[in-house]
């Protein structure tokens, strides 16, 4: 591998680990905020305690999103001096809103786990509230900041680097609305069904456990909402991507020749060298409508654009079908316990619902991660699209095949610790688990 | 200079100021975990556990804040920084990595001493590295050692922060942040023994900071002449070092006559001025001799919305931080 390589799948990894702990981070404060409200709506101790318990959830993959959030931001510079060195004055604004809206985040969080006892309610109830709002700010100013690499704006590019630069049209880049949305109900979409599916997983061993039934009331209505959004965002999301980017839009259908009323293919697998892709299925003039609402439209193909322009075809591609098929399948489950919810006036808690809100627990996160790469990989070879190519970015140290591979070992050793950690967290609350400290003052160490 | 490059200068030294003051007593409070010992090693244990627990995420976020403020203001500087110090950098975030990961892993998950100590050794182990290479990197820019060809670092990326210089302005943060974590927990602890054992850590670690600020002194000669000079020289600087001589000074004696609170506010502006003081002997340049603020400092308008988004941002923050300190103040300790 050349250290372009090994730079891009350092930067490529840190993003996919921070990704998962950055949507939680996002989401779980509203959770714990809801299930705190319905404690105090019904005076009920479970869901105080699963209030706590998503607290305390909140607490460790804050922790492990802020210091792989603080590697990322030490890696733009270590892996793209260039890139941060031209264009760091240009994306400063939304990163600096950023950086207020992860204080505000961190008060507030502090302020929430630890003074319980030592605020008052409405206090306390506030901070979680503020958590949540900082978190979805963070997010929005983030991908802020992704819109602006796809689609930039407010600079005049010269050879010399960006001039008259306006940094407030650059943190709005064309296409802002779209993506930040996106992102943003995917935190809520990745995190509801993750916690589902956790609950899920054990009514299925424990049928009727008046907790964790308690638990998927507060995480379905927000799984199923998400998931019916998702997709029409989503869509917006796409014809914008064809107006702007058809390069990557044409990557992301496999679709090689220009043509009007362009079939979508589903699923098969693209053949770069003789430009076919092998079986997929068509849907007549679905691309065509899908990108333009016009089932005559004409579809650039990547023909039009110069072999050194195209993004890597068949990663793309699959990335793409992967987010699209997980969020129809959601989408569909979303309906399904709608409808039983409509039909049997309670949340549906049956053996085959539950099995398939269990498989459908890590499809949220498969979706994120699927649709952050469709957008990083879409995007390449640029780092600044038609401004910057990313190996012009790249950091001239050498031997980055090290910090890579010891990268990759801290994150699978976090990764499993988390995991590790927060089901010890799940198993407190297993009927006639006898852990001490799951009552209802928290049992946060050291602090009593 | 416009006035804009110099608030914005201000601002990136006056958040690694609040990091080091903050942020860098957490990491002393990692440093007293890892050296925790006597009758009372667990009680020690705690106390830092139970200081650092609500407010370490805040804490680091200033080192979040100084970071942006320095790519989107000084972009350049950023860039030449990140690839000369690439290694001890990378170095620097994997100690952060552990520091935060353990402390958060250990409180949320004790599960008996054998594993709740294994996190807590990760855990002290990564507060005494990261505060050393710090240091290194502070050392490094301070000196001229880092150079540059146009926008091309030319000068390798070891021997700049691997000089004696550096080494010595990094063992000099690492014992300026144990001392700032003692005494602040002098202060912080619930009952006499335990301020006592903290206190005397403080006057030990007061005293070694005196031959350690010497010795980097005497090093600069060679390995940093722009600070030997901004040290010795500018009358702003010297200023600088009669009130760090001052506020060591008065440190001391309150430690010595147990006044805990006020020698908290003392040690405090120690520390504070002698971050400044680096900072001062330095300015006009942010990377010796290549880069000073203004050749490396964005487009004015850049600037003037960057301090827009400062001043947002200390409408919003300052209040919240007031609300934090006062709820886990000292005072807001209950007492067991």
């Amino acid at each position: 591998m050349t250290d372009l390589l090994y730079a891009r799948a350092q930067m490529g990894l840190s993003l996919a680990f921070h990704i998962v702990f950055a949507a939680a981070g996002v989401a779980l404060p509203v959770l714990m905020v809801l299930s705190d409200l319905k404690h105090r709506r019904t005076g009920d101790a479970d869901y105080r305690k699963l209030s706590e318990k998503l607290a305390k959830g909140t607490a460790i993959l804050f922790a492990v999103g802020a210091v792989s959030g603080t590697v990322l931001s030490f890696e733009l510079g270590l892996l793209w001096p260039e890139f941060m060195g031209r264009y760091g004055e240009v994306i400063g604004l939304p990163f600096s809103l950023e950086g207020v809206a992860f204080f505000t985040e961190a008060i507030f969080l502090g302020i929430y786990l630890y003074g319980r006892e030592r605020v008052s309610p409405g206090l306390h109830l506030f901070s979680g509230v503020m958590v949540a709002v900082s978190g979805a700010a963070s997010a929005f100013f983030v991908t802020l900041v992704n819109t602006f690499m796809n689609n930039p704006s407010g600079f005049t590019p010269t050879p010399a680097g960006p001039t008259d630069v306006q940094p407030l049209v650059a943190m709005f880049s064309p296409g802002w609305q779209y993506q930040t949305a996106h992102v943003l109900l995917s935190c809520y979409q990745a995190s509801a069904f993750a916690m589902a599916g956790i609950h899920a997983f054990i009514l299925l061993k424990h049928p009727g456990a008046a907790f964790h039934k308690k638990a998927l009331s507060v995480a379905l209505p927000l799984a199923c909402v998400t998931a019916l959004l998702q997709p029409l965002v989503g869509d917006l999301s796409a014809k914008h991507v064809a107006r702007e980017q058809p390069v990557k839009l044409a990557a992301m259908e496999a679709h090689f020749h220009t043509e009007a009323g362009a079939p979508l293919k589903v699923g098969g697998w693209p053949d770069v060298e003789t430009r076919t892709v092998k079986g997929a299925i068509d849907l007549p003039k679905g691309l065509s409508i899908l990108a333009f609402a016009d089932p005559d439209a004409e579809v650039k193909g990547l023909e039009e654009f110069p072999r050194d322009v195209w993004p890597p075809v068949p990663k793309v591609h699959m990335a793409f079908q992967v987010m699209v098929g997980t969020g129809s399948l959601m989408a569909l489950l979303a309906l399904a316990t709608l409808w039983r919810r409509w039909r049997g006036r309670e949340w549906p808690h049956g053996k085959g619902m539950m099995r398939a809100w269990l498989w459908a627990g890590p499809l949220g996160l498969v979706a994120l991660e699927a649709g952050w790469l469709v957008t990083e990989w879409g995007r390449q070879p640029w780092i600044v699209r038609d401004v910057m190519r990313t190996s012009a970015a790249v950091t001239p140290v050498p031997h980055l095949a090290a910090p890579f591979f010891t990268f990759t070992a801290v994150y699978l050793f976090l990764g499993v610790t988390v995991l590790f950690v927060l089901w010890r967290q799940v198993a407190g609350t297993l009927p006639g688990s006898k852990t001490p400290g799951a009552g209802v003052d928290g049992g946060v160490a050291h602090v009593h | 200079m416009s006035t804009e490059t110099q608030v914005l200068g201000l601002a990136v030294a006056g958040t690694f100021v609040l990091y080091a003051l903050l942020g860098g007593a957490d990491f002393g409070g990692g440093v007293w975990d890892l050296l925790a010992r006597g009758p009372r090693k667990a009680e020690q244990r705690a106390l830092i556990a139970r200081a650092i627990g609500p407010v370490w995420e805040v804490n680091h976020v200033w080192l979040i804040v100084g970071l942006v403020l320095l790519f989107s203001g000084f972009p350049r500087a950023f860039a030449a920084l990140s690839v000369a110090l690439h290694v001890p950098l990378t170095l620097l975030v994997l100690g952060i990595v552990f520091r935060g990961t353990a402390f958060t892993f250990r409180a949320y998950d004790t599960r008996g001493d054998v594993v709740e100590r294994r996190w807590g050794v990760v855990f002290s182990v990564a507060s005494v590295v990261a505060p050393l290479l710090l240091g290194m990197c502070v050392g490094a820019v301070a000196s001229d050692a880092i150079r540059m060809q146009g926008h091309a670092v030319v000068s390798g990326f070891f021997a700049s922060w691997l000089s004696p210089f550096a080494l010595s302005v990094g063992v000099l943060t690492l014992g300026l942040f144990a001392f700032l974590a003692a005494v602040y927990l002098t202060h912080e602890a619930p009952t006499r023994e335990l301020a006592e054992d903290f206190r005397r850590r403080a006057l030990v670690t007061g005293g070694l900071l005196f031959p350690l600020a010497l010795a980097a002194l005497l090093l600069s000669r060679e390995g940093a002449p722009r600070v030997w000079t901004g040290l010795l020289q500018t009358p702003f600087a010297l200023a600088l070092h009669g009130g760090t001589a001052v506020a060591a000074v008065t440190a001391f004696a309150l430690l010595w006559t147990r006044r805990f609170r006020a020698a908290r506010v003392a040690a405090a502006t120690q520390g504070g001025l002698i971050v400044l003081g680096w900072a001062v002997s330095q300015a006009p340049y942010l990377v010796y001799p290549h880069l000073t603020l203004q050749s490396a400092a964005a487009q004015p308008v850049v600037q003037r919305l960057l301090l827009v988004a400062l001043a947002v941002g200390l409408v919003l923050v300052v209040p919240s931080l007031v609300l934090l300190f006062r709820v886990f103040g000292p005072r807001g300790q209950p007492t067991t």
